[in-house]
């Protein structure tokens, strides 16, 4: 059983058709949306948590590249700028997982990715803005 | 059996001063009692590093040829403040760049306003200086754009008005949306408290009847050194206090002066606080000299008994009724959680703890070294409840 969050990203013509629901229907995995956004130039941006056995999970990303959709890892997407972080805590109020945590004995914020659902609330609450987005 | 800064000076310079900082005092007192902790400790450092939005810098640009009168100027489309002879500005830390959309698309990110400036100038980054005025005969230009860095003006000085906060308000939402306010991001139905003080290291918290800070009173400023100019705007002593004498409301505050070319943008930051504005992240760290065993006593004070007075920001305080919800401890807050009637409400801070502690230490370094020697204060700031005392 293998869990990875991903971004996809879905080209101008393939943004009407029906792609994910393949990854349920055909290769038995699970998905959970964790943003959807179309652009003003109609490319679709899913973040999906997946979870499914390991070969179907490559065999699902493989047939969603087949479509002319990017697949790309979710952990890259945001990342902290350590020379701009001071630590305060704000992002502490909005984080909705754990991702964003205060070490209690030294008070530092620690960040972990693998906890990171790129809600993004963080971002524009920063006050140093401190964390980025990397798509 | 009191000591006095002279003294405690001769030990900084002799290499034998024992300095420690406001949390190691606490131990220190705990297990040796305030008698002799007086006796064998001279000075406490203190720490914090906040937004403290009432910040600024002071500027001489220094002569174009011809000369100009400035009437209005922007440094990276920042306006800043030219109602002071022909070349003197003043760089308010909330001031936004022009045509930024503040809140028009709410909330708004307010990312460049006076105080990103200041830490650009610190960095040692290039600005954009544009000035018009309408003419004299002393003083002909009428335009006049550059290039510049800290190192090209004459004169750089940071000048606030009103710095370390001595305690604060914890704010909450009780409305049902959720609310940007100055105190960052508060989530409707008491979703989060935020609170803005490093507490047992903030540096008015630590000397809370204003025995020892001053006029005069040397600290550590933005990485550099400063000084205490006056008492800050809104200082306030005629407030409820804790044991030590620590006010449980907001209260002392202080005004700050020091030479920005040897600041450092670690300690003066530009915050963006989204939907409320620019601000300025201000590092300051006060040295406490341990003169007799009240001052030492008051340093020793802990997050536990230390006391804030939590706030709705979603009427209460923009109505001004004065109305609080309750109390809390920072031990309590830093805790992570903080339980109002009954409810738990996960805690966030704006001040850097971790930063705070960093700065405490870094002064202690620098008065162990003999680096940084204390200075008396040509005044002692006013306090009603120390001066009822004395009186």
């Amino acid at each position: 059983m293998v869990r990875h969050k991903v971004v996809l990203h879905f080209p101008h013509e393939q943004v009407d058709k029906p792609i994910v629901s393949k990854l349920v229907r055909d290769y038995n995995l699970d998905f959970n949306i964790l943003k959807a956004s179309i652009t003003p130039r109609e490319e679709g941006l899913l973040v999906l948590e997946i979870t499914g056995e390991d070969d179907d999970y490559q065999r699902g990303m493989d047939y969603i590249k087949s479509r002319g959709v990017s697949v790309q890892p979710l952990s890259q997407d945001i990342r902290r700028n350590d020379e701009r972080c001071t630590h305060c805590g704000a992002c502490l109020a909005v984080c909705p997982t754990d991702a964003l945590r205060a070490d209690r004995s030294t008070m530092e914020v620690l960040f972990d990715d693998e906890e990171c659902v790129a809600c993004e609330l963080c971002v524009k609450v920063c006050p140093p803005r401190a964390m980025e987005i990397h798509y | 059996m009191g000591k006095t800064i002279a003294e405690i000076n001769e030990r900084i310079k002799r290499g034998e001063a024992v300095v420690v900082t406001a949390e190691e005092v606490i131990g220190i007192v705990e297990e040796k009692g305030a008698e002799r902790a007086a006796q064998e400790v001279d000075v406490v450092t203190t720490g914090t590093f906040g937004p403290m939005c009432s910040s600024g810098a002071f500027i001489n640009l220094g002569h174009a040829q011809p000369r100009m009168k400035i009437h209005r100027a922007w440094l990276n489309e920042v306006p800043v403040f030219c109602g002071i002879a022909a070349v003197d500005i003043y760089i308010g830390a909330t001031e936004m760049a022009e045509h930024d959309p503040l809140n028009e698309v709410f909330p708004g990110e307010f990312r460049y306003g006076g105080g990103h400036l200041i830490e650009d100038l610190v960095a040692g980054k290039t600005v954009h200086l544009r000035a018009t005025s309408y003419g004299t005969d002393c003083y002909p230009n009428r335009a006049w754009e550059r290039d510049l860095t800290l190192a090209d003006v004459k004169e750089a000085w940071l000048f606030n008005p009103r710095n370390a906060y001595q305690n604060y308000n914890v704010a909450v939402n009780l409305s049902d949306r959720v609310i940007y306010t100055y105190m960052g991001v508060l989530r409707p139905n008491l979703g989060n408290a935020n609170y803005c003080s490093a507490g047992q290291l903030s540096p008015l918290l630590n000397d809370p009847l204003f025995r020892t800070i001053g006029i005069g009173t040397r600290i550590f400023l933005g990485g550099g050194i400063g000084y205490v100019a006056w008492h800050g705007t809104q200082h306030n002593t005629e407030v409820p206090r804790g044991p030590s004498g620590a006010p449980t409301r907001p209260a002392g505050t202080i005004s700050v002066i020091g030479d920005l070319k040897g600041m450092s943008p670690r300690y003066l930051t530009g915050y963006s606080i989204l939907g409320y504005g620019a601000s300025l992240a201000v590092g300051i760290g006060i040295p406490i000299p341990v003169l007799d065993e009240e001052v030492v006593r008051a340093a020793a004070v802990r997050d536990e008994e230390l006391v804030a007075a939590v706030v709705d920001y979603s009427h209460d305080y923009p109505q001004g009724t004065g109305k609080l919800l309750g109390e809390v401890t920072y031990a309590e807050l830093k805790s992570g959680s903080i339980n109002l009637d009954g409810k738990v409400v996960p805690t966030a801070p704006l001040s850097s703890y971790s930063r705070a502690r960093e700065i405490a230490e870094k002064l202690k370094d620098w008065i162990a070294q003999g680096r940084f020697l204390l200075s008396e204060p040509v005044e002692l700031l006013p306090c009603s409840a120390r001066e009822e005392e004395v009186g």
